[in-house]
């Protein structure tokens, strides 16, 4: 690692100060794709503005037909929370298949969405739910918020601090894991909310995406057979040693259909 | 420099580091507690595994300054954590050594930390908790089956 300066900010708003008294400074949140990072050598701060314990960024809360999380909340919080395990059952357990449990005690949602990992899981997830990512300067709708591999809205110095998650009637998630870091080969997130489908896919493409043939399909017919009538065409999509174009194409097929079949098959609707 | 305190294993400890020191470094080499050990330094391997304020973490991706104020146990803190005197092993190394669960031994400290949080969360984890809960952790020799057994006679023996 190349040296730099570790501060531990007190609030969001010396946090941001910080961010933007220091031009290569950087947030530091679970650290468990920062500090593999800097081990490489692969980046260069000259702070680590440490914001994981922040009060500002804390906290799962459920108002007005949405789950609120707080950018800093832990994977292991989602996966165990009550209130997501109630509210959002397939976002709980997206959580629980994150990496390993050393992963999970460390990792955070803020943190898994600001880097923004083609092959991540939290992604599918905001961007299926049409949640609204909040920073402490504006909202930015889902849509608009993930731009590619590793790449955001998210500008100089801009913090999120929470994501809101409208709650879906139905959503399942499900995924192929890595089978060694268990990041997402692919993964296939499918809600309805508001009597609307969407379906969004990651580790398939260069980013996060929406299948819209998958929703046009579903909203016609909300059924795994709509899935596999649809024809997935391999270009554009991932290839590399661990499987080529036209495997993830075939899983985007599977994973949707078999997060369809656990969404109809369960009484609550909502599992992965 | 910082200067960072801690517990480690129960005892306050204070250092010094530099902002990028890790705390698998602070461990093995400022404090002598080489049990904690460096299998692949890319946050894969599980070896370095620790408790840090009672949940597992790989130390190799936390930096010492992270944990201020916070409390680590690591591998030599296990045994007396158990049994004051320290002269009776853990439940689970007792159960690791009787199951033959090692064989190099060199993921066994890591192993080791990651079943007593296992164990915690699942107090009788059954096969497939207990492969998802040691997803972190590899192990280059055993095959994994009897440190599979060795979970269930610990989880056994902490329930007695
Ligand atoms: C062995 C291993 C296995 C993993 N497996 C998976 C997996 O299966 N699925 C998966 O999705 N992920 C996986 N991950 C990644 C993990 O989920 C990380 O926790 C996550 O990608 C980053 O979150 P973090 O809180 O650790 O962020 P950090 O590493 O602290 O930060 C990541 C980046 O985001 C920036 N950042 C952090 N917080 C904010 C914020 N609030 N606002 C703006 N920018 C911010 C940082 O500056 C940095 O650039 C794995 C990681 C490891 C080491
Ligand atoms: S040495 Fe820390 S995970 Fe391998
Ligand atoms: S016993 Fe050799 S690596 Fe596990």
């Amino acid at each position: 690692m190349y040296e730099f300066s570790y501060v531990k900010p007190a609030s969001l708003d010396e946090a941001a100060q910080l961010l933007a008294n220091h031009d290569d400074a950087k947030p530091l949140s679970g650290g468990m794709t920062l500090i593999p990072t800097l081990k490489q050598r692969l980046a260069q701060p000259s702070h680590l503005i440490d914001i994981a314990a922040l009060t500002e960024l804390r906290g799962i809360e459920v108002t007005a037909g949405q789950l609120i999380i707080g950018a800093a909340t832990r994977h292991i919080e989602v996966a165990t929370s009550m209130t997501v395990r109630t509210a959002l059952p397939a976002l709980a357990a997206l959580a629980s298949t994150i990496g390993d449990p050393q992963v999970r005690n460390r990792g955070t949602l803020g943190g898994s969405v600001a880097n923004n990992d083609p092959n991540a899981d939290y992604p599918a997830a905001v961007l299926a739910l049409g949640a609204t990512v909040h920073t402490q300067r504006r909202a930015i709708a889902a849509d608009d918020f993930f731009q590619g591999v590793f790449t955001t809205a998210i500008e100089e110095g801009e913090l999120i601090t929470r994501i809101a998650f409208p709650l879906p009637t139905r959503a399942a998630y499900a995924k192929f894991p890595h089978p060694a870091s268990g990041f997402a080969m692919t993964g296939v997130f499918v809600a309805e909310t508001g009597g609307r489908v969407r379906v969004a896919v990651t580790g398939a493409g260069p980013g996060v995406f929406r299948w819209r043939e998958a929703e046009a399909a579903l909203a016609d017919r909300f059924a795994a057979e709509s899935i596999e009538a649809l024809v997935v065409d391999p270009s554009g999509l991932n290839a590399d040693i661990h499987a080529p174009a036209e495997y993830r194409a075939n899983l985007m097929k599977v994973l949707a259909s078999r997060a369809l079949r656990a969404i109809l098959n369960s009484s609550e609707g909502a599992v992965a | 420099m910082s200067k960072v305190a801690l517990t480690v294993n129960g005892k306050p400890v204070e250092v010094e580091v530099e902002h990028r020191t890790l705390l698998s470094t602070v461990l093995r080499e400022a404090l002598g507690l080489t049990g904690t050990h460096i299998g692949c330094d890319t946050s894969q391997c599980g070896a370095c595994t620790v408790h840090l304020d009672g949940r597992v973490v790989k130390s190799c991706t936390v930096l010492a300054v992270q944990v201020q104020g916070q409390s680590v146990k690591t591998i030599e803190g296990l045994a007396p954590s158990f049994d004051a005197s320290g002269a009776r092993l853990h439940p689970v190394q007792q159960a690791f050594s009787e199951c033959h669960a090692l064989q190099c031994g060199f993921c066994t400290p890591g192993m080791i930390m990651a079943v007593t949080g296992l164990l915690q969360d699942h107090p009788q984890p059954d096969d497939q908790q207990i492969i998802h809960g040691l997803e972190g952790n590899l192990c280059r020799c055993t095959g994994y089956v009897n440190i599979i057994k060795a979970v269930k006679q610990a989880a056994q023996m902490m329930q007695a």
